[in-house]
């Protein structure tokens, strides 16, 4: 009964605990299906952090700062604005044109094929990475302030605008 | 050729690197933030005299998105990069010991390099829009670095003065986008030739404008940059004063002005006599300061006073004196700033009745604060003086000769001014000057006084661009304003 | 007529940046303002029975042209959504941190800054 006394009830802590994967998983195939369904890298982003949010509530803050770490997550951000820059920056080595789709792509109608829009894939992860753990940090950076006091504020969103495309 | 998104990868694709690894390396924000403005620098030199279109993902003009480098682009790029590698090269021993996080400290300021960077080069409204906000996002961040009372109170008057000036600008691009049916500036301002006039386009442009005046702080909406410019740490106090007013305020002014509405006598008229007004309020309660950053700032208000006259006047000549004075105001409003800065850095002050007697324990930033203050208040060798006399001699060569006289009552307050400071600070001493806390005094450390030898330097001889203005670095410049809609239209587009 | 509906919610989040002392009252104001604007952006590009801006197989070009919803102002708004995130988690960590240094939400007490 140690467990009970940090986060909520027993009752969420075991639904959370059979529910956290599949909310993952569905953030996961709404990142990677955005080229060809709605949603893309910043719906799925949502729903990763969502997810962590989730278990936040339902565990208690440092179950999760002990997993994951707002270094980690930091880094992650860091790391999705990175790959999306490096990703529009090779088309400049592949065709010389900026933000050029230089992968091979097919035409979608009919079969819709995973495979099929060149970079946009690829975008789209970065994007999702980016958001979910930005958006994460947000979370904890604005509700759990005690924790990290000394540590001014998060870095902020900023190249989600790209998402547009 | 320069590849212009180099100049959007490079600070963005730093600011993000730079938390990656510098939790285990402690060095590596340091080098990499100056050696990143230099190279933008560099670049930024290299741009110098072309022109350029460049198409993103290899979309056609009205449709893709576009970059455009024109002369005006060029003079901005060049004052942005030149300003943030001596605020770089200033902040390694500022930030050192006023602040902690250096990562954070570096990576904010390359996302506000970058932001500005996008701003000047896009050709498309709503991407000068995004560019825009990410400079100021990052600003807003960044004057609200030291977490202390004050800086946050400031933070979060400039976030809200700077946000409903951004969703103005937001209505009037929504506006355009739907009067028009499209987001190139170039595409929208052959639109707005071809159709007739109505109240829409006169209440976009009142809409835009007021957005862009509230980022640019002119006087109706200037009340935001006197608390946020000094509660800024002093690099980006020198950044924010001498380079963001300008990129995402007056640029756009310009750029709007000139190349999408069209210039007529009423928007003439409008810009000239809100630059008076500014002018003259801000230099009057600039002398009520004696917060030294303060004072800088509200001399700021004034001063981007004289650059909205020169635009405002229309001739060739006024528009010259405008962008030369905007140059010079970069450069030695920056200087004051980072003098203001190390002054603070070694006195631990920013009252001026507190200090006194510089300049037998600081010789260079006496040195440097001298230059500044001359050159700002219009002392013949120094270039604040040849753009305030082009301004003048605009004003009286257009027929406004009662504008040309407030200018003169503007610059004389200015002297006074400035004065004032020289004498309170430097030469002279202030009234509650204690004379043993001031007896240990050093000179800053050295890669403090490069940028600011650096600076007082270019503060002399800038007047020397003036030579040959014709084939120089404002010839260009001149001709992308004065060509007016159509050349711009025909640049982009290509009909 | 719908149009000057966006722009009376935008008055109203004018006024109440401008007018409430409170900061979570002015914080509240911006998010109206901003939600103005993206509601007008988002009907602008509404058509009514409008169908998704994909092309299908078999599909006429003219009968897209005339039917199918303008796609641009979508992305914008996602945009500028985002950035409105961006800015409102920056206000609101700025807000609790003036919270903690003030002890209060009202404006009209917080006056370090004068002149």
């Amino acid at each position: 009964m140690n467990n009970n006394e940090k986060g909520m009830s027993i009752i969420v802590k075991t639904v959370t605990r059979w529910i956290k994967g599949f909310i993952f998983l569905f953030g996961l195939s709404i990142v990677l299906f955005g080229h060809l369904t709605p949603g893309g890298g910043f719906p799925g982003g949502v729903i990763f952090a969502a997810t962590f949010i989730l278990i936040t509530l339902a565990f208690g803050k440092e179950y999760v700062l002990k997993k994951i770490g707002k270094t980690l997550a930091s880094e992650l951000d860091s790391l999705g604005a990175l790959l999306f820059l490096i990703i529009a920056t090779l088309g400049i080595y592949f065709s010389g044109i900026f933000f050029s789709n230089f992968i091979e792509k097919t035409h979608p109608t009919g079969n819709f094929k995973l495979f099929s829009s060149g970079i946009i894939p690829l975008c789209n992860i970065s994007i999702g990475m980016k958001v979910g753990s930005c958006l994460f940090m947000i979370f904890i950076i604005v509700s759990v302030v005690r924790v990290i006091f000394e540590d001014g504020k998060g870095k902020l969103i900023t190249t989600e605008k790209k998402d547009k495309k | 050729m320069v590849n212009l998104p180099l100049f959007i990868i490079i600070p963005l694709g730093v600011a993000f690197f730079i938390p990656m690894v510098s939790r285990k390396f402690k060095w590596v924000p340091d080098i990499l933030g100056n050696l990143t403005t230099f190279i933008l620098l560099l670049l930024s030199l290299m741009t110098l005299n072309r022109e350029y279109v460049y198409h993103i993902g290899g979309w056609r003009a009205p449709f893709g998105i576009v970059l455009v480098l024109d002369g005006l682009s060029c003079l901005l790029l060049i004052i942005i990069n030149l300003i943030s590698f001596m605020a770089t090269l200033f902040s390694i021993e500022y930030i050192e010991k006023r602040f902690t996080s250096k990562l954070r400290y570096y990576s904010l300021f390359l996302l506000m390099v970058g932001g500005m960077n996008g701003t000047v080069l896009s050709g498309d409204l709503f991407n000068l829009f995004v560019f825009m906000e990410i400079a100021s996002i990052a600003s807003y961040a960044l004057v609200g670095f030291g977490c202390g009372s004050s800086e946050l109170e400031a933070s979060f008057k400039y976030l809200v003065m700077g946000n409903v000036g951004s969703l103005f600008i937001l209505y009037a691009i929504a506006l355009i986008y739907g009067k028009t049916g499209s987001l190139n500036i170039a595409d929208v301002a052959r639109i707005l030739k071809e159709i007739p006039y109505d109240n829409l386009i006169g209440f976009v442009f009142v809409l835009i404008l007021t957005g862009f005046m509230i980022k640019a702080a002119l006087v109706p909406f200037h009340s935001w940059l006197p608390d946020a410019h000094p509660s800024a740490p002093a690099p980006i106090s020198a950044m924010l004063s001498g380079v963001v007013i300008k990129a995402i305020g007056v640029y756009v002014i310009i750029r709007i002005v000139y190349n999408l509405f069209g210039f007529n006598q009423i928007i003439s008229n409008l810009i000239v006599y809100m630059g008076v007004i500014s002018m003259i309020i801000g230099v009057t309660l600039a002398l009520l300061q004696w917060d030294l950053k303060r004072l800088l700032a509200y001399s700021s208000i004034s001063q981007i006073g004289y650059v909205f006259i020169g635009i405002g006047l229309g001739s060739p000549f006024g528009i010259l004196g405008g962008l030369f004075h905007l140059f010079n105001h970069s450069l030695f409003k920056s200087l004051l700033f980072l003098d203001s800065g190390s002054i603070e850095y070694q006195t631990g002050t920013r009252d001026l009745n507190k200090m006194g007697l510089l300049y037998k324990k600081m010789p260079i930033t006496s040195f440097s604060t001298l230059c500044g203050a001359l050159s700002i208040s219009g002392i013949p060798p120094f270039n604040g003086f040849w753009s305030k006399l082009i301004i003048i001699l605009a004003a009286i060569k257009s027929g406004r000769p009662i504008v040309g006289l407030w200018i003169v009552i503007g610059s004389i307050l200015g002297l006074s001014l400035f004065t004032k400071v020289l004498r309170y600070s430097i030469y002279g001493k202030g009234e509650k000057f204690e004379k043993e806390k001031w007896e240990n005094l050093k000179e800053v450390p050295e890669t403090m006084c490069i940028p600011l030898i650096i600076l007082s330097i270019l503060c002399i001889f800038t007047g020397l661009l003036l030579i040959g203005m014709e084939n120089g670095i404002f010839g260009p410049v001149i001709d992308v304003l004065n060509g007016g809609v159509l050349k711009y239209i025909n640049k982009i587009i290509g009909v | 007529m719908i149009y000057y509906l966006c722009f009376v919610l935008f008055l109203i989040g004018l006024y109440g940046v401008t007018c409430k002392k409170n900061i979570v009252k002015i914080i509240l104001g911006l998010c109206i303002m901003e939600y103005s604007v993206n509601l007008f952006l988002i009907l602008l590009g509404y058509r009514k029975n409008g169908i998704p801006p994909i092309i299908n197989k078999g599909m006429e070009i003219n009968e897209f042209y005339n039917k199918a919803v303008d796609p641009l102002p979508q992305a914008l708004v996602l945009t500028s959504i985002v950035i409105g995130l961006g800015i409102l988690s920056l206000m609101v960590a700025i807000a609790i941190r003036l919270y903690q240094r003030y002890g209060t939400f009202d404006i009209t007490e917080m006056k370090k800054l004068k002149g």
